[in-house]
């Protein structure tokens, strides 16, 4: 499996670290209800074919990205760079 | 047929031309006590609990392709019982003793072998946290003994024992842990639930589950509606999809998990070894090849098979405890689909559905728990209540906190 990263070009999958899926976004910690917190950290779509995610380029740019991936086929089909407006996926 | 030293030999005698299929290619009903949906090990030994325990035996098992075609043939046939937490002990302990009784139970030879588990540490730090692991469950009623390494080194002379980096101080033995002939085991429970009054429904998917007023009734299938009074899944792997087809989310991943094979060779080693620095642990098996495995890839897959850089991993931990591997040729691997929950510890509970009912979350741990999983997964069926040793494993632990996590790295699928 390769990633084309936007600002490096295409590598090995073993340069980069999967983190999950980009999908949820993490409420509020200070206003967020336990519920919320718990569907943002446990629960998961998990689908079986097209699947967001977010990858990190730690042996290369050391950016985070948003991976389009088939994981029926593991075929890539986009390589975004993460958008600034998106929560910080260090979390 | 009751398998035994007479019927081989009226077997023999009649030139092995009177054996009867192992079990009915059975098609389904219009309508079921209980459908379980999934053929394999935990369905079915959920199957013949039900039957030959509770008395249940107008029950399914809905498999989609044939039996034993998922984990339960891809895994690497190990069963043991050093658990740390007390949620978990208990468990597989009450799966450990069913194992020790399965072959007489079922009528059927899994050849179930109690070679021994050793996990190798490497560090002082180590050794303390497998003393601390020993104690727990020696507390808990399971055998364990902490090992130096003169002891380990009397029973594995091969290994690298002074590797610079990661030198073998010790280990962690359960000798009633050990390896059982996985195909064995599905075809075991398949006909002791057959010979139970189980339907062993085989190329039979699920496409649909009925769902009225909030309880299940049924499901859709590719050989039509089937009626039921409880439904059960036990699907590791797809339980996300299956459970999706419900409204549910569940605290799962789905991940694919590598294994390996190398060439046959005499017997080399007598027991399975867990290498302490890297995950990588190996047995033999009774066709002579060395049986490995490792980590998980680390990334959301349904493929049933991995990619490269976990084999070069896996083989380089194999190289750094057994540097003689390496003049042994690897003659096959393969990939399995494993639902890992979010702290690592499974799923036997009832869903917000009424009459439906989950199995799920089994992690790197589902063939050593075939049998705990059957007999507490029809206990919860059978009587709506959990079974005492399966108490914890509730959905909602990880919504109210009361997470079962064995090694504490958190909700990271990739890191358990």
């Amino acid at each position: 499996m390769r990633i084309d990263c936007p600002h490096c070009g295409s590598r090995d999958v073993q340069e980069f670290i999967y983190l999950r899926d980009a999908g949820p976004r993490r409420p509020d910690g200070m206003a967020a209800t336990l519920a919320e917190m718990h569907v943002y950290l446990h629960e998961r779509d998990n689908p079986a074919g097209r699947h967001r995610e977010l990858w990190y380029h730690g042996s290369g740019c050391r950016a985070w990205l948003v991976v389009t991936r088939d994981t029926r086929t593991h075929a890539v089909f986009a390589v975004e760079a993460l958008p600034a407006s998106v929560e910080s996926a260090s979390t | 047929m009751r398998y035994s030293i007479f019927s081989l030999l009226r077997q023999s005698w009649a030139g092995h031309t009177g054996w009867t299929p192992a079990w009915r290619d059975a098609a389904p009903k219009s309508d079921y006590d209980v459908i379980i949906i999934g053929g394999g090990g935990h369905g079915l030994a959920t199957a013949h609990y039900l039957a030959s325990q509770h008395g249940i035996t107008n029950v399914a098992v809905i498999e989609k392709g044939h039996v034993g075609s998922g984990n339960i043939g891809r895994n690497t046939t190990i069963i043991r019982s050093n658990y740390l937490l007390p949620g978990n002990t208990p468990f597989y302990e009450l799966s450990l003793k069913l194992w020790e009784g399965l072959e007489q139970d079922i009528n059927y030879n899994a050849m179930v072998s109690q070679r021994g588990v050793i996990n190798l540490y490497h560090s002082d730090a180590q050794r303390d946290a497998y003393a601390r692991r020993g104690n727990a469950m020696r507390i808990a009623g399971v055998d364990a003994e902490l090992l130096g390494k003169e002891e380990v080194r009397a029973m594995l002379p091969f290994f690298n024992y002074d590797d610079a980096r990661f030198p073998i101080q010790g280990g962690l033995l359960q000798r009633r842990g050990g390896s059982v002939r996985h195909d064995a085991v599905a075809w075991g429970y398949a006909r002791a639930a057959d010979r139970g009054g189980v339907d062993i429904v085989q190329n039979c998917e699920v496409t649909g589950l009925a769902i009225e007023a909030g309880r299940v009734v049924g499901v859709e299938t590719t050989r039509g509606p089937i009626r039921a009074r409880k439904v059960a899944l036990a699907v590791a792997g797809n339980s996300s999809r299956l459970a999706a087809m419900a409204g549910l989310r569940l605290p799962i991943e789905s991940h694919v998990l590598q294994a390996f094979v190398s060439e046959g060779v005499k017997p080399l080693i007598d027991t399975v070894v867990t290498f302490g620095a890297g995950h990588f642990y190996v047995s033999q098996s009774d066709k002579g090849g060395l049986v490995f495995g490792g980590d998980i890839d680390g990334y959301n897959s349904y493929a049933q098979r991995g990619n490269l850089p976990v084999i070069e991993d896996v083989m380089e931990s194999a190289m750094a405890l057994w540097p003689g591997l390496g003049r042994i040729r690897l003659l096959r691997h393969w990939g399995g689909i494993m639902d890992m929950s979010m702290d690592g510890s499974p799923i036997i509970d009832h869903t917000p559905i009424e009459g439906l009912y989950l199995n799920a979350g089994w992690c790197y741990g589902g063939f050593k728990a075939t049998p705990g999983s059957g007999w507490c997964f029809a206990h919860l069926i059978a009587t709506d209540k959990p079974h005492p040793v399966a108490a914890a494993y509730r959905l909602d632990r990880f919504a109210t906190g009361r997470l079962i996590d064995e090694k504490g790295v958190g909700a990271q699928p990739n890191l358990q």
